[in-house]
């Protein structure tokens, strides 16, 4: 399935508690305030790596830009924009957003 | 509310202020200034140029002291105080101006 | 507020800038309440940091960029704006990542600096 986070990992517990929910081969989508968990030196980004062995993460991209965090994305998170967010959610049977 | 100039129509708010300010061009400049009874000479070009250069920088219309204090580092001290700006657009530079410039409502603006 | 006593006012800004309009909305009651002449600082703590990210591009997300306008606060003679230390280093951020001046310092001493304020006003 796939899980949407659209908070900041250091202001809510919307990342913490959908990682530790989430079960192997699920994906994950950053947006909104959510994408700066997959940015270098946050201090999620140790859970976000942990978690992209287990589960494939995608970030929306005009929301890293807005924020001004586009050039210091983690790697292994893959990039989308609009038009994939309407495809990721296709393509999953379920989503759960972890607002 | 709406200007309209050979055809082309430009939408403005309750106050007069023109909506969207990428639309801002001389001749809607004209039209507002005729609406405010100001008649454009190139001092007030000047002032209005300023403000929206200003706009185009900061993304803010400034208010009447901050833009005084401006104008005075940019034009001089003769023309960065308000009796001269006042004399320009007696009903407020900042918010004549300002509405001539195609901009929004002063943010500070009370 | 009798005329001509200035009174100390400590803006707080703890959001990220986009995800709600916080940053925005604290943003434009320090520039009108600029025009009052009054002794004014803003502290940016925890996610309240990423509003001084530079480099906002804000086309993508079709909202206005607001970040341009911190640039005019010292127009506006708002030039004490505090970071705090122990955010950046949670964030990976710097000084250096900052879109205008600041002074970077740790919880405790923004915590004392609240202390001498006479309004202290959340965002």
């Amino acid at each position: 399935m796939l899980h949407i986070v659209n908070k900041s990992p250091l202001d809510r517990n919307s990342l913490d508690t959908c990682l530790a929910t989430a079960q192997p081969g699920g994906a994950l989508l950053l947006i909104e305030d959510g994408v700066y968990a997959a940015t270098s030196g946050n201090a999620a980004a140790g859970k976000l790596t942990q978690a992209m062995g287990q589960m494939k993460v995608y970030a929306l991209k005009a929301d890293l830009e807005a924020r001004g965090m586009a050039d210091r994305v983690l790697e292994g998170v893959n990039l989308v924009d609009y038009g994939d967010f309407v495809d990721l959610v296709a393509e999953h049977a379920t989503c759960q957003s972890w607002l | 509310m709406a200007i309209e100039i050979n055809g082309k129509s430009y939408e403005t708010d309750e106050e007069g202020y023109l909506v969207d300010l990428n639309e801002w061009n001389e001749d809607v400049a004209k039209i507002l200034a005729e609406q405010e009874n100001v008649n454009m000479t190139d001092q007030h070009w000047e002032v209005v140029n300023f403000l929206r250069e200003y706009y185009n920088e900061f993304q803010i219309a400034p208010a009447v002291r901050v833009l005084t204090k401006a104008i005075g580092k940019k034009l001089g001290a003769d023309k960065g105080n308000s009796q001269y700006l006042y004399e320009l657009f007696p009903y407020g530079p900042a918010k004549q101006a300002c509405k001539i410039a195609g901009l929004p409502k002063p943010t500070g603006c009370v | 507020m009798s005329e001509g006593q200035i009174k100390k006012f400590m803006y707080v800004n703890r959001k990220a800038p986009h995800g709600t309009v916080y940053a925005l909305e604290s943003l434009e009651v320090v520039l009108i309440a600029a025009a009052f002449d009054q002794d004014v600082s803003l502290a940016f703590m925890d996610d309240g940091v990423y509003q001084l990210k530079k480099g906002f591009n804000t086309k993508g997300i079709e909202v206005k960029n607001f970040q341009p306008t911190y640039r005019a606060l010292d127009d506006y003679d708002v030039n004490k704006l505090y970071v705090e230390k122990e955010a950046l280093d949670a964030r990976g951020l710097t000084q250096d990542d900052m879109v205008v001046p600041v002074e970077v310092m740790s919880r405790a001493e923004i915590g004392k600096l609240m202390e001498t304020q006479d309004v202290v006003l959340s965002f």
